[in-house]
């Protein structure tokens, strides 16, 4: 998969159930869709993979996730 | 796209929120071949954002029956819903509850063991006496929990998920009955035709037509675009429930639970004016009337802000620790998304779109019909819908709280028995499908891939939310909706134009958002239409120069139809299914 394809994947794995995921994550392409990296785009995947409830819990800093790998991301996300 | 692969099913689904996994597990559980096709993973669908809970006359905590249930339903719709179609769901509400419990919905408990159960806005006892415990709830992750609960019985049923696919158009035969829809799989953009004895629509509502919305960017109401395009009628799509306190500039939703905790709503000069509009209830009146109250202080220029555009929801009189214990969410989306800390400075709030009353038409059956020589129950065959995207009718003109996860799960279960029954009826083989089948798809996405010089998506759309938003709001003016006639048919034009730059397959979100686009647009024309021509007020329908529910003109269903934008009426359904019609009267709370 191209880079192009698999930003494009996660943008779509960006659309949520939930408005206020959605305009956080529409927020986050904005700033960082250009620039970001292929780890940032793994840990973004990773990050995706949550649900709904537990992600925005994450973004909104009610509950952290025990992996440092994810932290950078996570930080990014809650900055937005 | 020269050899279009064709794929057979008993059933299928569009739409893997709550009522498409409820019929979807009547139909596997049946041993039908079933395949539900969503833009998203199923536990993503908007009903995750549903908290309130699930009404049913289960009387755990305090008396209650159907008939209470009914008459809230009927009075809460303005009596614009069909009292046939009203107490088939409430009749059938205990039922449903207690099937999701034995799915592992994790309700919340009494202390017997019961179902918990909470009162909800509208929900009284004794024919509108006084309030009732009827909400069943997960805490505030309702939704969250019933998806989980029923795509778990689904995956135990062998259903089929064609996850992130997205159904384009429907496809019909010469004679009207629908054979299954186009669909295209986004990680390759390859599009197959998904053909069925049976298609269900379950694609939820389409709120994105505004510009302040509650609704996640889902939903962007596919089933009505695809419905509008084959010729079917989209039913009383002027009726929105604006909910009073969204985010002002993000729609996000604050709970009506904030003003239950102490909040006021106040106006530019710190008057708490619902005092005003409802002395009783001041700011916990109905939805639809905090949001006209909201509309006028707008609109008589005592909005706060630069541009006098929004109202303001204060907590600052609550104790801190209230807002922090009871209200941590709140406090969250208000420092996320309105760049204040409810314990120092009130929250912008506007009146925002919520819920979709109408949709594609049905009986409570989940049958789709539509109108033909005189009668106007007549089934289209193969065709059904449930949930949002429908009009059974049970909302009317105005939804009560929790009856909207009711709806999915007793329309999405009756639709899935209809289908059950329907396609046992049918030959075992599956008809021949005609050699245009695929014609439609080809020629939207053919015109889409060598459009030069069009309409940017992007603008597009939110040229069309503004329309929307300016045009067609809480309140509704005369000149304003005939202007927003002329001005959505201007944005028509230029959707039907729409260029993207982006010619790759795999997940092209641009394409897809042209194509959810095309949906859109027919959502807003019914909308915009069908509230240009109802000339009163009932439930959500709110116009200036019509004040007053006028039943001897209009207590009809509106019928849009794409062609010519043409509209047509039907009868409410006034007779219930076994009890006495529950008479016309004021509604007031």
């Amino acid at each position: 998969m191209t880079r192009a394809a698999l930003l494009n994947r996660l943008r779509w794995h960006s659309r949520r159930g939930l408005l206020e995921l959605d305009l956080v994550l529409e927020r986050f392409w904005l700033r960082h869709g250009e620039t970001m990296s292929l780890d940032q785009a793994a840990a973004l995947e990773q990050v995706l993979e949550l649900e709904e409830s537990d992600l925005w819990d994450v973004i909104s800093g009610r509950r952290n996730i025990d992996l440092p790998s994810l932290q950078p991301m996570i930080e990014l996300l809650r900055e937005v | 796209m020269n050899q279009i692969t064709i794929r057979k099913f008993d059933a299928i689904i569009v739409g893997a929120g709550g009522a498409g996994l409820r019929a979807a597990i009547q139909l596997s559980e049946s041993g039908l071949k079933t395949a539900v096709i969503s833009k998203v993973f199923p536990t993503r669908s908007h009903t995750v954002a549903a908290q309130g809970g699930v009404a049913a006359s289960l009387g755990n905590s305090e008396e209650d029956s159907w008939q209470w249930h009914m008459y809230d339903t009927v009075k809460g719709s303005d009596w614009l819903g069909d009292q046939d179609a009203i107490e088939f769901m409430c009749r059938k509400a205990n039922e449903v509850v207690v099937e999701l419990e034995h799915y592992g919905m994790p309700f919340d408990r009494l202390d017997n063991g019961k179902i918990y159960q909470r009162p909800f806005g509208g929900h009284m006892s004794n024919f509108g006496e006084k309030p009732v415990r009827r909400a069943c709830a997960a805490a505030d992750r309702t939704g969250h929990a019933m998806l989980h609960a029923m795509y778990q019985r689904n995956v135990k049923a062998n259903t089929q998920f064609f996850v992130e696919w997205m159904a384009l158009d429907m496809i019909r035969a010469a004679d009207g009955q629908v054979l299954g829809v186009t669909a295209m799989e986004m990680e390759t953009g390859e599009v197959v035709m998904f053909q069925a004895k049976a298609t269900l629509f379950a694609t939820g509502g389409a709120g994105r037509i505004y510009y302040s919305s509650t609704n996640a960017f889902i939903n962007t109401g596919d089933g009505l675009g695809m419905a509008a395009r084959a010729g079917i009628p989209l039913e009383d799509m002027e009726f929105w429930q604006f909910h009073p306190t969204g985010v002002a500039g993000a729609g996000v939703l604050i709970t009506e639970g904030v003003r239950g905790e102490g909040g006021i709503l106040r106006n530019s000069t710190g008057e708490r004016f619902m005092e005003r509009y409802a002395p009783n209830a001041k700011d916990l009146a109905s939805r639809d009337v905090v949001s006209r109250a909201m509309a006028t202080e707008i609109k008589e220029g005592r909005g706060c802000g630069p541009n006098k555009d929004y109202l303001l929801l204060d907590l600052t009189h609550l104790d801190p620790k209230t807002i922090m214990q009871r209200l941590p969410g709140i406090r969250d989306i208000s420092i996320q998304f309105a760049g204040s800390d409810p314990i120092k400075e009130p929250i912008p709030v506007v009146p925002t779109a919520h819920y979709m009353m109408g949709g594609i038409p049905t009986n409570y059956h989940g049958q789709v019909v539509v109108s033909q020589d005189g009668r106007h129950d007549v089934v289209v065959p193969g065709f059904y819908a449930a949930g949002e995207c429908a009009c059974a009718s049970v909302h009317g003109a105005n939804r009560l709280g929790t009856n909207s996860l009711l709806d999915l799960l007793v329309f999405g279960k009756s639709a899935g028995e209809a289908m059950v029954l329907d396609i046992k009826a049918m030959p075992a083989a599956h008809r021949e499908l005609a050699q245009d089948a695929f014609d439609q798809t080809r020629a939207r996405l053919a015109r889409l891939e060598s459009q030069k010089n069009g309409a940017n998506v992007h603008e597009t759309g939110l040229a069309m939310r503004r329309v929307m938003q300016d045009h067609c709001g809480v309140f509704r003016f005369p000149d304003m909706l005939s202007q927003g006639v002329a001005k959505i048919l201007e944005v028509e034009a230029q959707v039907r134009i729409t260029e993207v730059k982006d010619k790759s397959q795999v997940f092209n979100t641009a394409r897809l958002e042209a194509l959810e686009l095309d949906n859109l647009i027919e959502v807003a024309k019914a909308t915009m239409v069908s509230a240009e021509a109802r000339r009163e007020s009932r439930g959500a329908q709110a116009r200036e120069d019509y004040p007053g529910r006028d039943d001897v003109n209009w207590l009809k269903h509106t019928l849009w139809h794409r062609e010519g934008s043409r509209l047509e009426y039907k009868p409410v359904q006034m007779k219930p299914l076994s009890v006495d019609s529950i008479e016309l009267k004021t509604r007031v709370y």
